[in-house]
């Protein structure tokens, strides 16, 4: 089963490299990590997606847990909750190809963000599936360079992860 | 010194990190001096409150600080170099985290703005030491260091407790920039709340199924000894008629002569307790992990068994066993709550039932019973042990190495008090005896300390026979040598066919000129009938380091011993038997 956690981490030097050997260390998966200063300073928010059985994400939130730096943690996947991620793609398109491209990136509402002679830099964003699939849709052009930030998420309504 | 004064006084780094530890309560420090942590060792020398113990390789010093901690329930503390002095200090820093021992280990660094440049001495110690640290620190400003011991010794001496590692650049310990000291009388940390005391729910639930048990057994581990809860389980287990097994880490929590006590468990356990674990109906895991070296294969352990499983760590509970009733807590808190919950609950034990179930208790017991063959002409392993429990009257603090002289030590020393029994049960690192016995001598000089230890273990930190004499540390040393490694041989015997692949100590050392040689007293046993007289001698020989080179059978083998891949009732009970 794939499961978003997220988790407030003290926004010290060490406290990332910690969590990644964490997983390292004990074998468990890392799909994408994604991770950055919250509105407090003090506090990073880190989105991971990894997978395992109920019982390795039980371990994988209570190893999580008991790193001094953790501060609090959640299991997205646990309840209703938003995801999203960010793609660019950068593809080549001759000139018969770019109308095709264009409305390929509108219906999945990409953004061109760049373009050259030769190239247009689409940006899409969505959760996971819908990058993949968008990727499937260029199936015809040539891609020259992808680049996705890794997934972050949030829950809705008025849950929060806070302190 | 500034009561008077209302400014706090003015120190140095160094001065700082020697006067923090001295408020801390910190005796010795057991370290090795080198370029990085020169300033530190000189604001060391300006004082008398804190002692320094001069090692001779710094895995020493994590061990002698390990077992302090092990012998006295406070952190021991670590001061090395950085570089090799810091990697010296990993493997027993290693030890320490596997048995969740409290430590402070500091470690220089060369100069900050030397940090990854790879300069003389240098290493990533907050790297290398992070799989195997409880949390590790480095000092950014001189002035957070009263603050960073501060948290070193909280974190490593709360919760689950475990070594923690704090690294020094050169530059932050200056004896010429000096800051005003304070030393933090508490400290709290959001992201670091151990919870104490257990749910009471789940604890009524625990003592509900443990008063309608027909089969239980009670399984504690080495929390019992770090919680200091020995009289509570003691009481807890006498109240319930509970029989009582310990794991390796966990022996003295529950006195080994009572006749509840059904012996260690696991591997090498007896075979009552591996059989009433397999056939229990409840099991009552106190401060204890469910360790591969206990279940044997997980599949197939206790089938029929209710768990209850009390660990301040969650992260223990239901992770190789799943938990049917897991409480989180401080095991000392956690049975105060069951005893006084016992107090008042109108519960009551199934008498009848749990006679029975010590009655086939009484009928395992017969089974094997911790025999072996006394042979006349040989030395037995297992007898020098009830030996020197005779000699020291059960009452020494024993250290041990690794293999099969720590399987026979803990099989035959029988402890009946907690914090006795020092050894390396999770990493399993040859090496520790001797400066854990060390470690245990410096703090309780009066007591009996024995290192029970082997011909190859002793020889991995045999330099610290210099280190005794410059102390006077008067341990005694038991060395059963068997001129083989013995627990490699014994797998090679029993899965390889007897090839001794580098398993045959080939040209060993005089161990008594050895002895002699630095200083101390050595004494060679090689009969039978030599052993009373030089255990006498040796034990009379108060002050006096005596290492007592012991020629053991080196065909003995230890027994009972788990079939791997089994249930944990499915043993070798000797080399021509089985269950």
């Amino acid at each position: 089963m794939r499961h978003i956690l997220s988790v407030l981490l003290e926004n010290e030097s060490g406290a990332l490299a910690r969590v990644v050997g964490l997983f390292a260390q004990r074998g468990y998966n890392i799909d994408s990590l994604t991770v950055a200063a919250t509105e407090d300073p003090t506090i990073s928010r880190l989105t991971l997606v990894t997978r395992g059985d109920d019982q390795v994400i039980e371990q994988i939130t209570k190893q999580l847990h008991k790193l001094i730096e953790v501060v609090k943690l959640a299991d997205l996947s646990e309840s209703a909750h938003i995801e999203r991620e960010l793609m660019m793609v950068k593809v080549k398109t001759t000139a018969e190809q770019r109308e095709e491209v264009k409305r390929c990136a509108d219906i999945f509402r990409g953004q061109i963000i760049d373009i050259t002679a030769n190239t247009y830099t689409i940006q899409v964003v969505g959760t996971s599936e819908k990058l993949e699939a968008f990727i499937e849709a260029l199936s015809g052009t040539q891609i020259l360079e992808t680049v996705r930030s890794g997934v972050s998420g949030i829950s809705r309504g008025e849950r929060t992860l806070s302190l | 010194m500034t009561s008077q004064n209302t400014q706090p006084e003015l120190l140095s780094g160094g001065a700082m990190l020697i006067r923090a530890l001295a408020d801390e309560g910190v005796e010795y420090v057991y370290g090795y001096p080198g370029g990085a942590v020169l300033h530190i060792y000189d604001a060391m020398f300006q004082q008398h409150q804190v002692k320094h113990v001069l090692v001779r390789h710094e895995q020493a010093a994590t061990h002698m600080a390990d077992a302090y901690a092990r012998a006295s329930g406070k952190a021991g503390v670590v001061l090395v170099t950085s570089g090799p002095g810091a990697t010296n200090a990993v493997t027993g820093i290693a030890t320490a985290y596997m048995d969740s021992i409290p430590m402070v280990v500091i470690c220089g660094q060369v100069m900050s703005h030397l940090i990854g440049d790879d300069a003389f001495q240098e290493t990533d110690m907050l790297g290398i030491s992070r799989p195997i640290v409880k949390h590790n620190m480095s000092v950014r400003r001189p002035e957070d260091i009263p603050y960073l011991v501060k948290k070193a010794f909280y974190i490593a001496q709360s919760g689950r407790p475990g070594p923690v590692v704090l690294d020094i650049p050169k530059d932050m310990t200056i004896p010429s920039q000096k800051f005003p000291y304070e030393y933090p009388k508490e400290i709290k940390l959001r992201s670091y709340n151990p919870n104490a005391k257990g749910h009471p729910g789940q604890i009524k639930k625990a003592l509900t199924t443990l008063l309608a048990a027909k089969r239980p057994v009670l399984y504690s581990g080495g929390g019992v000894i770090l919680g200091q809860a020995s009289d509570e389980l003691t009481t807890l287990a006498r109240k319930l008629n509970l029989p009582v097994t310990n794991t390796l880490m966990g022996l003295g929590a529950y006195p080994a002569s009572d006749p509840q006590f059904i012996g260690m468990l696991g591997m090498h356990g007896s075979y009552e307790a591996n059989q009433a674990m397999h056939n229990a109906d409840v099991i009552f895991a106190v401060g204890a992990r469910f360790d591969d070296r206990v279940t044997n294969a997980t599949k197939k352990f206790c089938p029929n068994a209710t768990i209850i499983h009390i660990d301040i760590d969650p992260a223990s509970i239901s992770k190789t066993i799943n938990a049917h009733i897991p409480i989180v807590g401080l095991v000392k808190p956690v049975l105060q709550e069951m005893l006084q919950q016992l107090e008042k609950n109108q519960g009551q034990l199934d008498q009848q039932a749990l006679g029975q179930w010590w009655q086939q208790i009484q009928q395992w017991r017969e089974v094997h019973g911790g025999r072996y063959d006394h042979n006349p002409s040989l030395l037995k392993p297992q007898a020098v042990i009830e030996a020197v429990h005779r000699h020291t009257k059960g009452d020494a603090y024993v250290t041990s190495d690794v293999g099969q002289h720590q399987m026979f030590a803990a099989q035959y020393y029988k402890f009946d008090k907690p914090n006795r029994w020092i050894n390396s049960g999770g990493l399993g690192t040859m090496g520790f005896g001797l400066p854990a016995a060390m470690g245990v001598k410096l703090h309780y000089p009066d007591a009996e300390v024995v290192c029970v230890t082997g011909e190859g273990s002793i020889q991995m930190n045999i330099q610290e026979l210099s280190t005794c004499k410059q102390y006077g540390l008067g341990v005694k040393i038991i060395n059963l040598n068997n001129g083989y490694l013995g627990m490699v041989k014994q797998w090679q015997d029993m899965n390889y066919d007897s090839r001794y692949s580098s398993s045959y100590m080939d040209s060993l050392p005089d161990f008594v000129k050895l002895a002699e040689a630095y200083g101390h007293v050595g004494i060679r046993v090689t009969k039978a009938e030599e052993l009373e007289p030089a255990l006498e001698r040796a034990f009379a020989l108060k002050d006096k380091l005596v290492f007592l080179d012991i020629h053991v059978d080196p065909t003995e083998h230890v027994y009972p011993m788990q079939i791997p891949g089994g249930a944990m009732n499915e043993m070798f009970l000797s080399k021509t038997e089985r269950t």
